[in-house]
């Protein structure tokens, strides 16, 4: 069988390397054209009528006056009379005209009845959602009422993070065209392989009628997948207007309602341990929702999973509020939020430096070793032995404190399949159903590429983005790297060992004597018996090779190219204005792992965006609803706030890049490191304030609020 | 959270009536209106109020002459994009507030969705099309190429063209000048690490030519 294993990490040509992204210049000269740029002839524009109601049943829908404005070619219902809404933002109706403006007109003249129901919209009180609330059950280990009784030290605190949205810049929505035999779609999205299936499902028709096309994408994050009903009723606009193309992307309020939110979790927690910072109680009462379907519990406790005794009580909450999507590394952020918060309080209860307990206690989590050398370069990199002192003795109007955010992730590659091509004129290329939602994952396939064939990167064309090539997964769960290098890998040694058969004869020797390297076909051990690539490619006469290569599953942990389970610390360090309330960053530190690393200059991106949207999370973003109306009052990015140039203080990326992780293959990135820095900032704020700040975002109003709750008590 | 939203001053359009001007007057600050500004701005504007239908207009684009048939309430953003096939500039918030529609007229950084298309005749528009000929790159984009400061790429022809128009103003700025500079666009996916390295290596290499 085929050698696939990687390289050695010091014979490596092109992984490994810093290399800027392939597809940079065309992003960054306005020429990349996102499926929402997608302007065909006679193309059409959608627009949709959405439910200002967060819970009512339609009872009549008037589409006269739509009906007769010039230039509307389809009108669509799609909750029609009798329908029971359940978030405010439902798709009712949609129409497509020549323009996107007529078909904003026509959307207007509408006419919706609808018999409006009780809602709720709101869950942070447990005590006011009634029968809303659901029990999900409880969990116990160990004896935690003894545990608790015996104990040296106990704490308990109260602690929220709110409901967020996951406000892709380009909003959901696709260009499609109802052809005769086919129908052409454009999505915005970040399952290329999968989605035009799920159109054609929804459309009733052979899957093999839907061709997807999406070069690039404007931000997904865990919230496309699906073809969703909006693309669907594109479709069918398109066929009720003899098949011109129609385009129709959610506006922004649209998509901050109803295309994607991450689940609020709220809990109250008990810590119980020794005075010497061992942690030997737990206790959670949680609760979450995500909209109409509730909320399932986050991973409590987070990363510390074996305290000894443990008691986790969970309520789902149902919210007449848009439907949860997946979000980075999903429930993760929440969980190591509440945890971390809960440990940190337990460790300034006993008067210890969280540093310490963390540390103390990584014993009780599954990777006790790595965590620790984390947490150690961690706090080397923000200097935390120097700067850190207890809450109770800071002074003054700005206060500075340090916080710790711990994370855990799987990140196996999922199933891809990859097909290369070698031409005889020596170009190459790879093709695979996969997509490049920002994380560089073209230009990582051409690195895999080109190490194996022994060619430099522009000797390898890359080509995704179109569900005709072989199928890759979608793009979630941090499984993309792994799943489309190992596929990659697989195809590129398979093609190679091809052409060697081809050239051997031509060298005197057999295939296995022969490796590919810098652009030529050596005989190993005799760098002077060697034929140029395209020599060596004119050897296989006029048919192209073809091979594929597959990363399944089930088999990729043992072959070695992929495997799962990845650490990471955050650290930062906040001042807080205890006069305004405003919480800065000052520094976030990022120690990360994800075993063999493709390409660290867009890894270390990877990790920085993940720290900035933390920042976002912890500071700003709170999707805000309103029980009397049931309506969203941020869905604007006005008022739903995200990180600026200026609010996300300096930086620290550290890629454990080590012969250790290394030889582990490679684990997927996007989701371990969007999970600990909520923690890290939340906790770095109640260092400074010398109190917890029980909910982010970390708002002037509740930080002022938390420093009069002292004053108070 | 701090003001860090606060957009430059001449990020919004002055002597144009826009659809931001509009908002404020209309309702949410009513006041507005009877202040000297927009009171001149509405009467100065009053032909382009009562105009209806689609007119054919002709925009000043990257030095070109362009035609095009708007309605008046058609923003800027808009003609560019349904109607010219000039898709650099990102339809993202439509309110400006996140920067990814910015373009340059009459040499002022603007939202290319708070700027009607009617009122963009006889000024000179940049775009990030005009920036480069076809297989270049200007040496802005090429600093966020080396620099990373882009993931996703939506926000990123904004953010080229925010720091286009600052450089053109302020060819040697600091980090501090740069981080308000560009706090008028807003990223999701966080490249802002590289974008503050990549602004000062762009600054260097136009001043370097």
């Amino acid at each position: 069988m085929a050698d696939y294993k990687w390289p050695p990490m010091d014979k490596r040509r092109v992984m490994g390397k810093r290399i800027a992204r392939l597809d940079g210049p065309m992003k960054s000269s306005g020429r990349a054209k996102y499926p929402s740029d997608m302007n065909r002839s006679d193309l059409l524009f959608g627009a949709l009528l959405t439910s200002p109601h967060a819970h009512a049943k339609v009872t009549g829908i008037d589409l006269t006056a739509a009906k007769a404005i010039k230039g509307v070619t389809a009108i669509r219902v799609i909750s029609g009379p009798g329908t029971e809404i359940q978030w405010a933002g439902t798709e009712v109706a949609a129409v497509s005209a020549v323009t996107e403006e007529i078909a904003r007109d026509a959307v207007k003249a509408i006419k919706v009845t609808y018999e409006v129901l009780p809602h709720l919209v709101k869950e942070d009180n447990l005590a006011k959602v009634g029968a809303r609330a659901k029990a999900a059950g409880e969990q116990v280990t160990g004896d935690p009422d003894k545990a608790f009784a015996e104990a040296e030290a106990k704490t308990a605190g109260d602690y929220g993070i709110p409901v967020i949205t996951h406000c892709c810049l380009e909003p959901h929505g696709s260009v499609v065209a109802w052809g005769k035999d086919k129908i052409d779609f454009w999505p915005s999205t970040q399952a290329v392989s999968t989605v035009g299936g799920d159109l054609a499902k929804m459309l009733e028709l052979p899957a093999t009628q839907v061709h997807v096309d999406c070069q690039y994408m404007g931000g997904g994050f865990g919230a496309k997948f699906p073809a969703d009903r909006w693309g669907a009723e594109a479709a069918r606009l398109s066929k009720e207007s003899g098949g011109r193309p129609v385009k129709m992307f959610l506006d922004r309020a649209t998509e901050l309602t109803i295309a994607g939110v991450r689940p609020s979790h709220f809990a109250k927690i008990k810590v119980a341990g020794k005075k010497d910072g061992t942690i030997t109680g737990w206790q959670s009462e949680s609760w979450a929702t995500g909209g109409i379907g509730g909320g399932g519990m986050a991973p409590l406790p987070y990363v510390f999973t074996n305290i000894p005794n443990r008691r986790m009580n969970h309520t789902q909450v149902s919210l007449n509020t848009g439907p949860a999507r997946a979000w980075r590394a999903p429930n993760h952020p929440q969980a190591s939020f509440l945890t971390c918060a809960a440990i940190t309080d337990f460790a300034d209860a006993i008067k210890m430096d969280p540093y310490e307990v963390f540390f103390k206690n990584a014993a009780v989590s599954a990777r006790p070793e790595t965590y620790r050398k984390q947490l150690a370069k961690a706090a080397e990199l923000i200097d935390w032995k120097k700067k850190y002192t207890h809450g109770a003795q800071k002074t003054g109007t700005l206060r500075r404190g340090l916080g710790i955010g711990i994370a855990t992730w799987g990140g196996a590659g999922h199933a891809s399949k990859c097909k290369i091509t070698i031409h005889p004129d020596g170009t190459v290329e790879v093709e695979l159903g996969s997509q490049d939602i920002g994380t560089a994952t073209r230009t990582c396939i051409t690195q895999v590429a080109a190490e194996t064939l022994g060619l430099p990167m522009s000797g390898v064309k890359v080509k995704l983005g179109d569900n005709s090539y072989p199928p890759s997964g979608p793009s979630g769960g941090s499984t993309t790297i792994g799943g489309v290098s190992s596929s990659t890998r697989k195809a590129a040694v398979n093609a190679l060992e091809k052409l060697f058969e081809k050239v051997a004869p031509s060298l005197g020797v057999t295939p296995d004597q022969l490796e590919a390297d810098d652009s030529r076909v050596v005989v190993k051990g005799n760098p002077a018996k060697a034929m140029s690539w395209k020599q060596a490619c004119q050897k296989m006469g006029p048919t192209p090779i073809s091979e594929m290569g597959e990363n399944e599953p089930r088999t990729a942990a043992r072959e070695g190219l992929n495997t799962q389970g990845a650490s990471g610390i955050q650290m930062a360090e906040v001042e807080v204005d205890i006069e305004t309330g405003v919480v800065r960053i000052i520094e976030v530190v990022a120690v990360q792992d994800c075993g063999l690393v493709v390409n660290p200059k867009t890894a270390e991106s990877q990790v920085a965006g993940a720290m900035i949207m933390s920042v976002c999370s912890a500071l700003m973003e709170e999707r805000i609803t309103d029980q009397t109306t049931g309506r969203v009052l941020n869905a604007d990015m006005e008022f739903y706030k995200l990180a600026g140039l200026p609010d996300v203080g300096k930086l620290t990326v550290h890629m454990d890049i080590t012969p250790e992780h290394d030889a582990r293959g490679i684990i997927g990135l996007g989701e371990p490191c969007a999970i600990g820095g909520i923690a890290a900032i939340a906790n770095a704020a109640a260092n400074a304030l010398g109190v917890r700040v029980p909910m982010v975002p970390l708002t002037p109003e509740r930080v002022l609020a938390a420093l009069a709750n002292r004053r108070n008590a | 959270m701090s003001s860090s939203k606060e957009k430059p001053k001449d990020r919004q359009p002055k002597s144009a009536f826009s659809r931001r001007s509009w908002l404020q007057g209309a309702g949410v600050s009513g006041s507005v209106l009877t202040t000297g500004l927009l009171a001149e701005e509405a009467q100065a504007q009053t032909a382009a109020n009562v105009m209806s239908g689609e007119v054919e207009i002709t925009l000043d684009i990257n030095g070109k002459k362009r035609s095009v048939k708007v309605e008046p309430r058609v923003t800027l953003l808009d003609a560019l994009r349904n109607r010219l096939d000039m898709t650099g500039a990102k339809r993202v918030c439509d309110r400006g507030t996140c920067g990814a529609c910015t373009v340059i007229v009459g040499g002022k950084v603007m939202y290319g969705c708070s700027v009607l298309a009617v009122d963009a005749v006889g000024k000179p528009i940049q775009t990030i099309e005009g920036l480069a000929p076809e297989g270049q790159l200007h040496p802005v984009s090429k600093a966020f190429v080396n620099h990373d400061a882009q993931q996703c790429g939506y926000c990123t022809p904004g953010f080229i063209m925010a720091t286009k128009g600052f450089l053109d103003r302020n060819p040697n700025p600091t980090t501090e000048q740069i981080d308000k500079a560009l706090s008028g666009n807003l990223c999701r996916c966080g490249t802002y690490m590289g974008m503050k390295a990549a602004v000062l290596e762009a600054a260097k290499e136009i001043k370097n030519g």
